[in-house]
């Protein structure tokens, strides 16, 4: 056998178990239903559940509630299913939170609550203007 | 009045620089297919005609969308979005790159310099070799073309007037309205390092195209090997650049974003990251290939698969399929569709003439000796081929996903929770071995290395290595293998390639030492990033905090901590205080307080309420008018060490309308390490204060009262003759109350006023945010000699911050220096040996 054929069948040995892990790393898209299951089943995996913060019927954001020591916050999402979750996350609250349409928690669910190691928030128009500021009429 | 003529203009200049790329085009290839000489010259003669044409019209269009946002015509869109009427002209050059049209407009900029370039260079190559650069001028020129052919959308023009994007029901009753102001450009993108970072990086991604031109007209004209040596010193050029580039980047993230780093993993990221270490890989085949002749078809393979990860790098951050937010991303255009006919058209094209020639590449035989040059560079590439594929198949999730919707199969894969480490853990270990190979790959530079001079030569350079690693080791306390591991290799790298350095300084052969000095720039990084990110420590930690559970608990401590002002806490070896808001005025060195200007009608004048100092000297006096940066606001933290000064930082927080809080750090630069401190959050500076129900105290001077727990006392009654804001008659009565409030490090002195106007009683309150406190003057007692004050608290004013320390961070921004000196020797180097042969 030659020395290429060996570093050939390393080589694709390798690509192989990183596709694998890969793969194995790979977090998911979730519900909050899927996500407790995940934890009852024992799973500590860390999934992405995708939603909104929770309106009052005059539209108004409730349930965010920063720690007293402003810390740690903790809030109600919708996921896409409708189902409303309380959420924990252990870092002070992000400024735009609030200002948020649409929120990605990264975390665990336990005992009812999710935990959030990290949030992505998708905030409306980030300089690439959809809507007009009118400042002052010319 | 709208200025309809300067948009029209500026389209109808892409418009005829896209056409000129496509006959410039068919004209080379005229050239390149005609049958004898006269006509291939006149043909190539057309070509370049052509060719300079397009780039005098792309010049064109620059000049005229430079000038659409330097006048501030706001009826066009990108000034609209981009620019504002405050923004320095400097970075108005910024605004080009914070659009996605302007950004293919620098691309396509680079592109005709760089063919200019080649056409003036090098005749022998000019016909095949600018084919498919004027293709690909064409496919960029399209990308911001703007037409609608059939009702299909093609390119979206950076001419476009607002009122053709936005919807808004002004323009139906003003069709000529022409907001007063822009929306400014991304206060982040404000920095220098943005002004150079995106033109050298786009400058290295537009000259991957060379390589791979030269490879596709090699294999064309089947000149199988001729193409290695022209397209080498470029191959090294744009490794060099994109090296560069994204290290301005980093440095750039480093001083100005807050994620407590240089280097995040973000899908933009390694988009570029992928390319560049197959280009990295690409130019030690193609040097082994001018040594002895091997490895031609993996170069050939490395260069093609560079070039069509740049456009597959330009499908993911342009095509909006990366969804979530990355600090770089595009916002999408719709051009999803013609970036996906872009990339498979380059790589249908490249692949199948490969295929077709794949015969015919010369291929040697030679079984490769453990003990060559080749073998270890050998290995080295494909360590760092690995590399890039694992980065990249992380980075297409959001693609695979998308692929499998195309077939009905519904996907939710997602990122790895934890980017850092997914990507980290595998490729510290293609560091340790590119670590080791680049150290002893140097060694092989004399041929005809057996297995006992190898030895021999090995022989101190790896001893020193051991040594110092161990000294490293013990002192630092390094425990994770693979950490040991990189440190003895990244040390090994460093001595090894020194060793060369210094013989070949010895025998006078500088110009070939551009090999050893860029891998111990290298080496040195790998260093600089084991200890600044491996040993980061974060300062404010709290592990005191709650466990929430035990198997959580590393995710629970507090990594923050909240800072009242004008009280001290103790941070590990620190003691921090907050010790205020500070603003930034124009022309005024250091920070003065918020406290010392009044704002007026026009957002960025203020006016000077007392005088201010800087080192001793008076700056500015009361009353004077200032121009302020009104988006910026400093948190001053002063750092005590063992009750000794140690220093002040001033992290920076911008409030923006569109995007809410925006922090940038402040760093503390020592030789050893830095100290880097940012806000985590701020009270929310746009709701109103919410005031605690007043309380009523009645006191006499010199009597203690509490506010919001500070002890408060009045000093003196004064009668005033005249109040601002107040005429005051003949028979009105003003006086203010001058209380001292006394917090554990300063002392506050508040002045609410009390009037008797028309014998009417009112009264002129005072706030002092630092404190929380407000306290009204309402009542005069003179029986009792007592004095009426009602004070009210509310929150007071505060910071969360987060502090980390990055160990030898210095090692690394020296390495990329030094790795810039090393690419530089060699594509002189390089160059020359081109010119020799041509």
């Amino acid at each position: 056998m030659k020395k290429s054929h060996i570093i050939g069948i390393v080589v694709i040995a390798i690509a192989i178990f990183v596709i694998i892990s890969t793969a194995g790393d790979a977090s998911t898209y979730v519900t909050f239903n899927e996500a407790k299951a995940l934890f009852e089943s024992g799973s500590n995996k860390k999934v992405h559940v995708v939603g909104q913060l929770k309106k009052n019927k005059h539209g108004e954001i409730v349930g965010v509630e920063p720690s007293d020591d402003k810390l740690t916050v903790t809030f109600l999402m919708i996921d896409n299913n409708q189902q409303t979750n309380k959420v924990f996350y252990n870092k002070p609250m992000p400024p735009d939170l609030k200002q948020s349409e649409q929120v990605v928690v990264i975390g665990q669910y336990k005992d009812d609550v999710f935990y959030a190691n990290q949030i992505l928030l998708k905030c409306p128009s980030k300089y690439e203007e959809e809507s007009l500021q009118v400042r002052a009429v010319n | 009045m709208i200025n309809l003529f300067i948009g029209n203009l500026g389209h109808l200049f892409v418009i005829l620089s896209f056409v000129l790329s496509l006959a410039s085009a068919f004209s080379y290839f005229k050239s390149t297919s005609a049958p004898d000489a006269l006509k291939q010259k006149e043909w190539a003669v057309n070509g370049r005609v052509l060719f300079f044409l397009h780039s005098i019209l792309v010049c064109g269009i620059i000049l005229v969308l430079f000038l659409i946002i330097y006048n501030n015509l706001f009826e066009y869109h990108y000034a609209y979005s981009h620019a504002s009427k405050y923004l320095p002209v400097h970075y108005m050059i910024s605004c080009f790159w914070e659009g996605q049209e302007g950004s293919f407009l620098l691309w396509i900029f680079w592109n005709c310099v760089l063919g200019i370039i080649l056409v003036l260079t090098n005749k022998k190559w000019e016909a095949p070799i600018m084919v498919i650069f004027a293709l690909v001028q064409a496919f960029l020129a399209s990308m911001i073309l703007g037409i609608s052919v059939f009702d299909v959308k093609i390119g979206s023009s950076p001419f476009v007037l607002l009122r053709e994007v936005i919807v808004d029901p002004i323009f139906e009753m003003n069709p000529d309205f022409v907001p007063s102001d822009g929306t400014g450009l991304n206060p982040l993108l404000q920095n220098y390092w943005m002004v150079i970072h995106p033109p050298t990086l786009f400058l290295g991604y537009a000259t991957t195209l060379i390589p791979f031109a030269y490879v596709i007209a090699g294999l064309w004209k089947r000149e199988y090997m001729g193409w290695i040596k022209p397209a080498l010193p470029w191959a090294i050029f744009s490794t060099a650049l994109m090296a560069l580039g994204q290290l301005m980047g980093a440095y750039w993230a480093y001083e100005t974003l807050s994620f407590g780093g240089y280097w995040s993993w973000d899908p933009v990221e390694n988009a570029v990251y992928v390319p560049w270490i197959i280009q990295v890989a690409s130019i030690h085949t193609m040097i082994i290939f001018k040594k002895n002749h091997t490895a031609l078809k993996t170069s050939i393979i490395l260069v093609i698969t560079t070039f069509i990860l740049i456009l597959y790098a330009t499908f993911l951050t342009r095509s909006g399929i990366l969804g979530n937010a990355s600090v770089h991303s595009f916002t999408d255009l719709g051009l999803s569709g013609q970036l996906l006919i872009y990339l498979l058209a380059f790589t249908v094209v490249a692949i199948v003439l490969s295929a077709v020639r794949w015969k015919e590449i010369p291929t040697s035989d030679k079984e490769v000796s453990t003990y060559s040059r080749e073998f270890w560079i050998f290995m080295g590439a494909t360590v760092l081929g690995l590399m890039g594929f694992q980065v990249l198949a992380g980075t297409s999730i959001p693609v695979y996903n998308a692929i499998l919707e195309q077939f009905g199969i519904s996907s939710n894969m997602a990122p790895p929770p934890d980017q850092a480490i997914f990507y980290s853990k595998f490729q510290i270990w293609g560091a340790i071995l590119i670590a080791i190979f680049s150290g002893t790959g140097q060694f092989f530079f004399w041929k005809n290395m057996d297995k006992s001079k190898l030895w021999n030569e090995l022989a101190i350079p790896v001893l020193i290595s051991l040594a110092l690693s161990t000294v490293i080791f013990l002192t630092a306390g390094i425990n994770k293998i693979a950490f040991i591991l990189l440190l003895t290799a990244g040390v090994y790298s460093l001595v090894a390639n020194s060793t060369i350095l210094i013989r070949l300084l010895q025998k006078q052969s500088f110009k070939l030492a551009g090999g050893s000095v860029a891998h111990i720039g290298i080496a040195m990084m790998l260093l600089g990033i084991l200890f600044s990110a491996g040993y980061s420590k974060v300062i404010s930690l709290n592990t005191s905090g709650m466990l929430f559970s035990k198997d959580m608990s590393d995710e629970m401590n507090q990594e923050n901590v909240l800072l009242f002002v004008n009280e001290p806490r103790v941070m590990n070896e620190y003691e921090l205080t907050y010790k205020g808001q500070r603003i930034e005025l124009e022309g005024i060195p250091g920070f003065p307080s918020k406290k010392i200007v009044r704002k007026t009608l026009d957002e960025h004048t203020v006016v000077a309420t007392a005088d201010y100092m800087y080192k001793g000297e008076t700056v500015f006096g009361r009353g004077d008018t200032l121009t302020i940066l009104p988006e910026n606001t400093y948190f001053e933290v002063e750092y005590k060490k063992e009750g000794e000064m140690a220093f002040t930082l001033y992290p920076r927080a911008q409030v923006n309308p569109n995007m809410g809080l925006i922090v940038s750090p402040d760093i503390r630069r020592l030789f050893t390490k830095d100290l880097y401190t940012h806000i985590s959050s701020i009270p929310d500076p746009e709701s109103n204060t919410e005031w605690s129900d007043p309380l009523t105290n009645l006191v006499a001077i010199g009597e203690r009262f509490f506010v919001n727990d500070f002890v408060a006392v009045i000093k003196s009654i004064q009668k005033l003759d005249e109040v601002e804001g107040v005429e005051l008659g003949m028979e009105d009565v003003a006086a203010e109350a001058v209380i001292e409030v006394r917090t554990k490090e300063q002392v506050y002195e508040l002045k609410p006023v009390f009037i008797i106007k028309d014998k009417m009683i009112g009264n002129i309150p005072v706030t002092e945010e630092e404190l929380g406190i407000k306290i009204s003057f309402t009542n005069i007692l003179p029986q009792e000699g007592k004095f009426e004050l009602t004070t009210a608290t509310s929150q007071r004013d505060y910071i969360i911050m987060k502090a980390i320390e990055m160990p030898f961070i210095n090692v690394l921004w020296i390495g990329t220096i030094v790795l810039m000196i090393g690419f530089t020797i060699a594509i002189v180097r390089r160059y020359k040996e081109f010119k020799r042969s041509a």
